[in-house]
């Protein structure tokens, strides 16, 4: 177990605080060494660092970065289990070439089993395979007491779904098992469609998804007047080996993954992402795509295209960005229209946002995702004028009966994550049963009033 | 905890009753800010006259017993504010006296001393392990461009405030690393209550510009911040102007 202090921040750069970062072994964490690694401020696990704010870092405590830990394919059952702090990127390079897929990808491999679980992620496939909860089938946690308890769904329903989502907060995930997909090929077959304004794109997106099981919506923030809210919709499935006959690409083994890289932001670049450049970008961005288009992409490629250029966040220079992303109920689709009025109309520049629609909630008390529009946008943090733009989104979103992303959160506060979520204290008096004296401790838990 | 966008949920003031602390608590209202913390010498007189219509936003109101002179109270003083209301976001030292302490008054010049200097020491280092503890948080300290160089109108008050100032900019660099930042504001002549009746010197500046300057320096991480901001080049000359056309300034 090596131990330094450490000053952390998220995957946004905002906030940062200085905690003991502790690299260790599950196996090294026994109830006496979890008392002694809590005894000042608490602990919290933190991945890979891709949560934009702060639920991974602990100002004067200690934050537990778990080694990898294994991966171990069940190829009858259609099951892996991997260590919590195995990375997305280790897991479909390990499962690719033998043909298989996560059942729910972010948009990037960077990402930890251990975060998936506690953030209960979702992808482009949530409309039809839900978050990755439901995927789920059993969980190793370390509990405060220093025990590691297997849990399922009906094995221990209360804390099963008080750790999906739990942003960490019942214990450290050792290991997960969980449902895999299988495919036939490592490429993507992909339909493109350049949407001229926000609403051929709601109406394209509500009459088509269903046929696919991948879908998602870049959309141009930016833009305003007649193609307020242009964007490129991508929607399609895992190719299948007749797919690629069709296309007529042979590979020598269609199930290759071998993720390129080909740039790295390096340190101290100042913010470069600002409303010139960022329109710029867009406006190239929306032309170079095709009007409509059918063809095959790789993972990389169509899931996580920024895992190409490293330290991306960087552009955002000192002052960060964060990464503001809500759901409204479909009911309430005039609020999504607003908020995209209001953000177009702000000056305040968001490269690229993320529509999407969701398809149904699980049973995580702290699940994020519910039946309704889902936009994501990313904000350089340091412009001036921002707090009173999110001031007026967080009304307009409260009020529409929305609610915004733990994961994602940096400026949420505690009565909105009261309302937006209903069931907390439910949440809350799991988490005081199997953490009665507050060893799992975060800065968001701190910031929201989470424990 | 501060936000993404640097708004603070908890802010401490030691001197409460201030002008300018409350400009600046005024200048980090959001829809984060939770709870100010006004540490007062009397805390009924605060409470029931001085702050009575004060408001910040939607945050609450607390009310703490601070005595800058009685240094021995101060570490004790924080560690229960941290530990009755948590992390302690932004401290602001905003008390101390002006006094009229000169060449013919030892005893008044001790007891400025006293309040503006090691009160300043003391209360400050109490912060310092606090924010340390939590890893995070920022003293803003409120020095003042009369200790820059001292002059012989107001040499002694202008000399706490130089051992004041020159406490905190070390302060800031021992606590390197640690989390916890210091923040010294150096604004010049401020018309506030401490000042009322006074003649104005060049470049006077009100409460709110100083809170202003604060709100702006947060946000950009500042370790200083003159007020106004043409100060810091004015004073880069001045320190350095012969005496004699020093002593022909102070009037």
């Amino acid at each position: 177990m090596r131990s330094r202090r450490a000053e952390l921040s998220g995957w946004g750069r905002t906030a940062p605080s200085v905690a003991q970062l502790v690299d260790a072994v599950d196996t090294e964490l026994d109830a006496t060494t979890l008392a002694d690694l809590a005894a000042s401020r608490g602990i919290i696990a933190r991945g890979l660092g891709r949560a934009y704010g702060d639920p991974a870092q602990n100002g004067g405590g200690t934050v537990v970065q778990l080694r990898p830990g294994q991966i171990v394919l069940d190829v009858a059952r259609g099951e892996v289990t991997a260590g919590g702090g195995v990375g997305f990127d280790e897991l479909l390079r390990h499962l690719v070439p033998r043909g298989w897929f996560v059942p729910v990808t972010p948009g990037t491999r960077f990402i930890t089993v251990g975060g998936a679980v506690a953030s209960d992620i979702h992808g482009k496939n949530h409309h039809v395979d839900g978050s990755f909860g439901a995927h789920l089938r059993s969980i190793t946690l370390l509990t405060a007491d220093g025990e590691r308890r297997t849990i399922t769904a009906a094995s221990d329903a209360a804390l099963w779904w008080a750790t999906i989502a739990g942003m960490g907060l019942t214990g450290i995930i050792i290991d997960a098992t969980f449902v895999v997909l299988p495919i036939e090929t490592s490429r993507c077959r992909v339909d493109t469609e350049r949407i001229p304004n926000l609403e051929a794109l709601l109406e394209r997106m509500e009459s088509g998804d269903d046929r696919y099981r991948y879908s998602v919506a870049w959309v141009d923030l930016v833009a305003s007047g007649a193609s307020l809210g242009r964007s490129v919709l991508t929607r399609g499935d895992h190719a299948t080996a007749a797919d690629l006959d069709d296309a007529g690409v042979r590979l020598d083994d269609p199930l290759t993954f071998r993720p390129p890289a080909l740039a790295s932001v390096p340190r101290g670049v100042p913010n470069l992402l600002n409303r010139l450049s960022v329109s710029a970008f867009n406006e190239l961005w929306y032309r170079k795509a095709p009007r409509s288009h059918r063809g095959l992409e790789s993972i990389t490629g169509f899931f996580h295209p920024l895992d190409m250029v490293g330290s991306w966040n960087r552009l955002y220079g000192s002052s960060g960005f964060l990464q503001y992303q809500f759901v409204v109920p479909f009911e309430a689709v005039d609020t999504l229209r607003t908020v995209v009025r209001e953000v177009s109309a702000s000056g305040h520049a968001s490269f690229l946002a993320v529509l999407k629609r969701f398809g149904d909630a699980n049973d995580a008390m702290l699940s994020f995702p519910e039946p309704g529009w889902t936009l994501t946008m990313d904000l350089p943090a340091g412009v001036s004028g921002l707090g009173g733009l999110l001031e007026r989104l967080d009304r307009l979103v409260l009020d529409a009966g929305g609610r915004h992303y733990l994961a994602k959160d940096a400026t949420a506060t505690p009565s909105m994550v009261r309302s937006e979520y209903p069931r907390l204290d439910e949440w809350l008096a799991v988490r005081r049963t199997v953490d009665p004296h507050g060893m799992w401790m975060s800065d968001q838990a701190r910031r929201l009033d989470l424990y | 905890m501060n936000n993404a966008v640097k708004q603070s949920q908890t802010v401490l003031v030691l001197g409460g009753t201030s002008d300018i602390g409350r400009s600046i608590v005024e200048a980090l209202v959001s829809p984060a800010l939770r709870r100010v913390i006004l540490a007062v010498r009397d805390t009924e007189q605060a409470e029931r006259a001085t702050c009575v219509d004060w408001s910040f936003g939607d945050a609450e109101i607390e009310f703490v017993v601070f005595d800058a002179e009685d240094t021995a109270s101060h570490a004790a003083l924080i560690a229960d504010v941290g530990e009755r209301f948590g992390d302690l976001d932004v401290v602001v030292q905003a008390f101390g006296q002006l006094g009229e302490a000169g060449l013919d008054d030892p005893i008044a010049a001790a007891r400025l001393a006293q309040v503006n200097y090691v009160g300043a020491v003391s209360s400050g280092l109490a912060v310092a392990e606090q924010l340390r503890s939590q890893g995070h948080g920022t003293l803003i300290v409120l020095s003042s461009v009369a200790g820059v160089r001292t002059r012989a109108s107001n040499f002694v008050y202008g000399s706490t405030k130089a051992g004041q100032d020159a406490f905190a900019t070390g302060l800031g660099h021992a606590l390197h690393g640690s989390g916890a930042r210091v923040m010294v504001v150096r604004p010049g002549f401020v018309r506030s209550s401490m000042t009322a009746g006074m003649d104005e010197a060049p470049f006077t500046v009100d409460p709110a510009d100083v809170a202003s300057a604060v709100a702006a320096g947060l946000r950009r991480g500042s370790s200083v911040v003159w007020v106004p901001g043409v100060l810091r080049w004015v004073f880069g000359i001045l320190r350095f102007a012969p005496n004699f056309v020093w002593r022909k300034l102070d009037r």
